[in-house]
């Protein structure tokens, strides 16, 4: 099985007609997933031509494409400006789970974009994040298909790039994935390393969790004491950062050490603590869910 | 980005708050000058992007202006935490009757702005964190409504106990929270809020970080940036939109991701070398970023070799590798370059690689060991 999203997830494009958001929608349509929208502002009433030459609707407002097309989850590519405002609308259009792969992103828009969306009950996945794929059935996002394959590794992660480290070897050891997600660098972001455990822990087929974290907060450590007490699987973890420095920020808006608080070693340690087996490198996670799998 | 100490006065007072005056000056002669202006016994502190400047010796009290002069002497040119100090901010001195902090800033756990006020005022809020933390009194702000006046006063009234004293501070709260909101901030400082012995309250230190996500839209708020304060490759970076961060090492790194760029770090140290920096060249592909790349890690002497770890996702690392190719043909690079490319396009890149006399390995651990044993 696969959390959040699977091949009946009817997905609507916000910013289709961009750069990024025409070309991601293409690799998304090619993989599978069933991408039945797309909106732009000012180009409403155009389609949209996908891999194959079939055509996606695009409309003005997320409100329509819902309307028109029954759209139950969106992907953002709009840019940085304009993306809490687009994370907003989707929330009010009744859109139900959003995955925004902006970066750059003010905080203060993202403060009140998170508020509206857990009134209305949605469920945002980033910003700042590669999205989320569920091996054979659908990816939204960015995340490139061909380097999953379906098995029984949950894989949860707040980095991209380091996320396709991970998973190649894990696809080149033969441990497929139930789904990998991107939970985004950003410093507030609407799905949590818990929030996808708690997704995971109903899911049957999820028989391993990888959780790779990175320097700066405390969302490693709040899901190394939830996993102890809520898990019956075994979770594997990796830390990136233990060479950076204090006070500055590692690329992700989120990966920063503020005092003494945030670091590689105290996340590694609640790991630890709690029964999470820590490698050293990211080539080591794949051997240690073989471990945890054969164990 | 953060703000100095005379910059974030300035956004304060434009908000209407009540902060003690103060001027900047860079020559003992204008400090002297400043110091008559205001009387004579005035404060002169370093304006440098660094906290512990009062322990640097960074912050001197001047009992007349030739002893201001003296002080800004000894102070401007001084280092401190590595920066050297161009200016000195003079103010009068206080009679300050007591001293409370109050600072807001973006809270990740509630996703939202939190207060944070403490009567115990004037030394570091960390420390106070630590070892006091009930003399710490927090508040949630939601964003959608700002922060209402009656939470101002509850705040307020946390600091103070004297009704007028109170009134005061509630009014300098709520004008912090509009400076925060307005400016683009991801954390604003008081420290100290002081009372006077007449009975006045206002600002005497502050502090503002103003979130990089922001300045797009805020020029003028862009333009408080302190090019001395920012050294020759971290502007480049920044103008080429890298992600860098300098370190002392000797392993030149160039990655693609954030995450993989603090991993491969953290390999090269594994395998006992140091790195020499963080450097994220960006989820698009782009040569003229890699050309940017390589002309800031080799601007630093201590770069022994170059390493570049590229896993190509959304990066093609047929760009990488023309970006590659054509730095090393305009400024001929004299370390070795070390390269590990896999995903996108990675035929094409290492056809381009091998033309101009280039191999590209495909592990990340190979690479980084192979980096660190040339970095010797």
């Amino acid at each position: 099985m696969s959390i959040y999203v699977d091949e009946n997830t009817r997905v609507v494009v916000q910013g289709i007609t961009g750069r990024d958001g025409s070309f991601h929608t293409r690799q998304m349509m090619a993989y599978g997933t069933r991408v039945v929208s797309g909106v732009t502002p000012g180009k409403g009433g155009r389609d949209f031509e996908g891999p194959d030459g079939g055509a996606v609707p695009v409309f003005d407002t997320v409100a329509e494409a819902v309307g028109e097309t029954g759209a139950d989850a969106s992907v953002i590519y709009v840019p940085p400006a304009f993306a809490a405002s687009a994370i907003m609308e989707a929330a009010d259009a009744g859109v139900s789970f959003i995955v925004c792969v902006t970066e750059g992103i003010p905080v203060l828009d993202m403060t009140r974009a998170h508020a509206l969306a857990r009134d209305r009950g949605c469920r945002v996945l980033g910003p700042n994040c590669p999205g989320i794929i569920s091996p054979g059935k659908t990816t939204l996002g960015i995340i490139p298909g061909r380097m999953v394959i379906p098995g029984p590794v949950g894989l949860i992660s707040r980095s991209g790039t380091l996320t396709y480290e991970a998973v190649h070897h894990l696809t080149r050891d033969g441990l497929g994935q139930t789904t990998c997600v991107g939970i985004g660098g950003d410093p507030l972001i609407g799905t949590s390393f818990v929030d996808c455990l708690a997704e995971f822990a109903k899911d049957p087929d999820t028989e391993a969790i990888v959780m790779i974290g990175e320097i700066g907060g405390t969302a490693e450590q709040e899901a190394a004491a939830w996993a102890s007490a809520n898990l019956s699987v075994p979770v594997v973890g990796f830390i990136a950062g233990r060479t950076a420095p204090p006070g500055k920020r590692m690329g992700h808006a989120g990966a920063i050490i503020s005092g003494s608080s945030g670091t590689a070693a105290e996340k590694t340690k609640a790991f630890e603590d709690n029964g999470i087996k820590v490698a050293k490198r990211p080539a080591e996670i794949s051997s240690l869910v073989a471990e945890a799998l054969g164990g | 980005m953060n703000l100095h100490e005379y910059q974030a006065k300035e956004l304060f007072r434009s908000a209407g708050m009540a902060v003690n005056p103060g001027e900047v000056a860079d020559t003992p002669e204008a400090v002297r000058t400043l110091a008559e202006g205001f009387g004579g016994r005035v404060v002169v502190k370093a304006q440098v992007h660094s906290g512990g400047r009062g322990k640097a010796g960074g912050v001197k009290l001047a009992g007349s202006p030739d002893e201001a002069a003296a002080h800004a002497a000894a102070i401007l040119g001084m280092e401190i935490s590595g920066l050297t100090v161009e200016r000195v901010l003079v103010s009068p001195i206080e009679d300050i009757a007591s001293e409370a902090y109050v600072g807001v800033l973006v809270d990740r756990e509630g996703q939202c702005p939190l207060f944070m006020v403490s009567a115990e005022g004037g030394i570091d809020i960390e420390e106070v964190a630590a070892t006091n933390p009930e003399a710490i009194h927090k508040l949630r702000v939601d964003p959608r409504y700002g922060l209402m006046p009656h939470q101002a006063y509850w705040l307020a009234t946390r600091l103070f106990d004297d009704p007028r004293l109170a009134r005061q501070a509630a009014r300098v709260i709520s004008q912090l929270y509009d400076a925060f909101v307005n400016s683009g901030a991801s954390m604003a400082e008081i420290n100290p809020l002081i009372s006077t012995a007449g009975g006045e309250v206002k600002a005497i230190d502050a502090k503002v970080s103003i979130d990089d996500n922001e300045l797009f839209r805020r020029p003028g708020v862009a333009g408080l940036r302190d090019p001395r304060s920012e050294s020759g490759a971290d502007a480049q970076a920044r103008e080429a939109g890298l992600s860098f961060v300098k370190l002392d090492g000797n392993v030149g790194c160039c990655v693609n991701g954030a995450g993989l760029a603090m991993a491969t770090m953290d390999l090269v140290k594994y395998y006992g070398g140091e790195p020499a920096n963080f450097l994220d060249i960006g989820g698009s592909s782009n040569p003229d970023k890699v050309v940017a790349a390589i002309e800031i890690i080799t601007s630093d002497p201590s770069v022994e070799v170059i390493l570049f770890n590229i896993f190509g996702g959304i990066t093609r690392c047929d760009d990488v590798a023309r970006g590659i190719v054509e730095a090393t043909g305009r400024t001929g690079i004299d370390v070795p370059i070390v390269i590990r490319l896999t995903g996108t396009n990675e035929d094409l890149a290492r056809t381009i690689l091998a033309d101009a006399g280039f191999a590209a390995g495909t592990s990340m651990d190979e690479v980084v060991q192979e980096a660190v044993r040339l970095a010797g």
